[in-house]
């Protein structure tokens, strides 16, 4: 690492070029040998679909399969929001009181550690179906979001808090100017995470909502496919679904990169 | 010269006092006693260094003199300004690390004072640039705290601590982590500043050269509890200059405290 690092002083663009180039020609290459053996093998469309049929399927059922990704999206956002303000909203009050903390972080805790597949059918029941998937979203999303910014909000330096102590700093003072900028960096890793659960979150409240009544989303639509044996619109489902995940982790990872790049170790290249 | 408590001329001109700390002590939570009993007694517009090993409370009594933590017994009176309502605003404090603000502006740390005291942005700011070029760091007011070297983060932190204008600068260790030749021209930096400002100057270090190069007064203290060992003027040509430091009084004097501070580590192992 050290070695490569070392020689690597100047192609660094190349480098970066490398990265982009390697993985995706093992798309392409893992793309050409599926196309290849479905072909040969005269595999039915069935049985696995080859990458030509599977983005057909894409283009001819787009008009459907937008429809639902549009909901599984809107859903996704709806959790994400939820859990974000939901988690940070926590978080500050912990912070401001630690009876708060005690008497509530064990069930947060709970909430996190029991299978949301487990609570989606109950909630199901007590809840309008599309409610329930934004909980249940909510509910997966929620605690990296409240457990990182609770981290950030006791990772203040402690000379600092004594700086804002010397002047006076009135509570509110100190929230906004030091605490909640402190925190910044791990909030922004705990939306990071809770981007990506969210959308799991809700594919899985969608299939199990799925099986009892309508739905529309992306993970609605792969369990209908599977039951009429539509197994390239699975795929494609499935890729649309892959492909919301990336944009989802991308753009907040680009946004923790564009608020923390001044300051921030983890927004600084290597070289600086 | 050397004396283990403060005469009761001090005590007389107590009004002339900057600080004054009576039979202070601190104990901390876990029962240790970190402090005291300390007798301290610092003038107005006076350098005094607190000289002493680690861990020998030197670093508590400055926080408790800032008002930052409480002492278990005894009294510590800070003078204040007419009028002064606000805590802090007579005090200045500059910790062992700069304690920036990494998220933002030079200037917008070196103002942080001025903001949490309600003083309006544009006085703030003028105040904070004028503060920024008493210590040479005019040009680098928009620079983000790590574009800085040590020696100059250091710098910013003296800023904020001289923004307000406080009586009382409290310093704590603030150049031990830098090279020799920042810490030079650091020292310098401070001698000029504490006399064209007339500040009162609390400085603490564990450096028996800088103790004696900087200050008018040597407080040595002894291992924990920390209490004082010996006080040792330091008497010679103002203003002070290189040249101070490399002349046979300088030495001479750095023998005296070493010697008034050898005992505050005896029986102590090396490592």
């Amino acid at each position: 690492m050290s070695t490569q690092a070392s020689v690597a002083v100047k192609p660094s663009g190349l480098q970066r070029a490398v990265r982009f180039v390697l993985p995706f020609m093992v798309f392409v290459a893992g793309l050409a040998v599926w196309e290849l053996v479905v072909r040969v093998r005269e595999i039915p469309p069935y049985v696995l679909p080859a990458p030509s049929v599977i983005f057909l399927t894409l283009i001819r059922d787009w008009v459907v399969l937008a429809e639902s990704l549009a909901t599984t999206l809107l859903t996704t956002l709806e959790g994400f929001a939820a859990a974000s303000i939901g988690g940070i909203a926590l978080a500050l009050l912990f912070n401001q009181s630690k009876w708060v903390e005690y008497s509530l972080f064990p069930y947060a805790v709970v909430l996190q550690v029991t299978p949301v597949i487990a609570i989606a059918p109950l909630l199901l029941i007590y809840l309008e179906q599309q409610t329930a998937v934004v909980v249940c979203a909510f509910i997966v999303a929620f605690f990296p979001v409240l457990s990182n910014t609770t981290l950030g909000l006791n990772s203040v330096d402690r000379n600092l808090a004594g700086l804002f102590q010397l002047y006076g700093a009135s509570p509110q003072q100190t929230l906004r100017f030091l605490k909640l900028p402190a925190a910044l960096p791990y909030i922004l890793g705990g939306l990071r995470i809770a981007g990506g659960l969210s959308l799991i979150g809700a594919v899985v409240a969608e299939i199990a909502a799925g099986t009892a009544g309508a739905g529309s989303g992306l993970a609605y639509r792969i369990a209908e496919s599977g039951y009429r044996l539509n197994i390239p619109r699975m795929f494609a489902a499935l890729l649309l679904l892959s492909l919301a995940g990336i944009v989802i982790y991308g753009v907040l990872a680009l946004i923790s990169h564009l608020v923390l790049r001044r300051w921030h170790e983890s927004a600084l290249g290597k070289e600086n | 010269m050397v004396e283990s408590k403060p005469s009761s001329t001090v005590e007389a001109s107590l009004t002339a006092l900057a600080v004054s700390l009576r039979g202070v002590t601190k104990v901390y939570d876990n029962g240790v006693m970190a402090l005291g009993p300390l007798d301290l007694a610092v003038r107005k517009g006076e350098f005094i260094s607190l000289l002493g090993p680690s861990g020998c409370g030197k670093s508590t009594a400055l926080r408790l003199i800032a008002g930052l933590s409480a002492a278990s017994s005894g009294t510590v009176r800070v003078s204040r300004q007419e009028g002064e309502e606000q805590p802090g605003h007579g005090i200045g404090f500059v910790f062992q690390e700069p304690t920036l603000m990494p998220w933002t502006s030079v200037r917008e740390n070196v103002r942080l004072p001025l903001k949490l005291g309600g003083i309006a942005k544009a006085e703030g700011r003028a105040r904070a640039d004028a503060a920024l070029a008493s210590v040479g760091l005019a040009d680098f007011a928009d620079a983000f705290p790590r574009e800085l070297s040590g020696g100059m983060k250091m710098r910013v932190s003296l800023a904020r601590a001289l923004v307000t204008d406080p009586d009382i600068l409290l310093m704590d260790e603030p150049f031990a982590a830098l090279d020799e030749i920042t810490r030079f021209r650091l020292n310098n930096d401070l001698l000029v500043l504490w006399r064209s400002l007339g500040k009162t100057v609390i400085f603490v270090t564990h450096s028996v050269f800088e103790s004696v190069y900087l200050s008018q007064r040597v407080v040595v203290m002894t291992g924990r509890p920390g209490r004082i060992q010996a006080d040792i003027r330091i008497e010679t040509v103002e203003p002070r200059g290189e040249e101070f430091r490399t002349s046979a009084a300088y030495s001479d004097y750095c023998r005296r405290v070493s010697a008034a501070l050898a005992p505050s580590y005896q029986g102590q192992s090396v490592l």
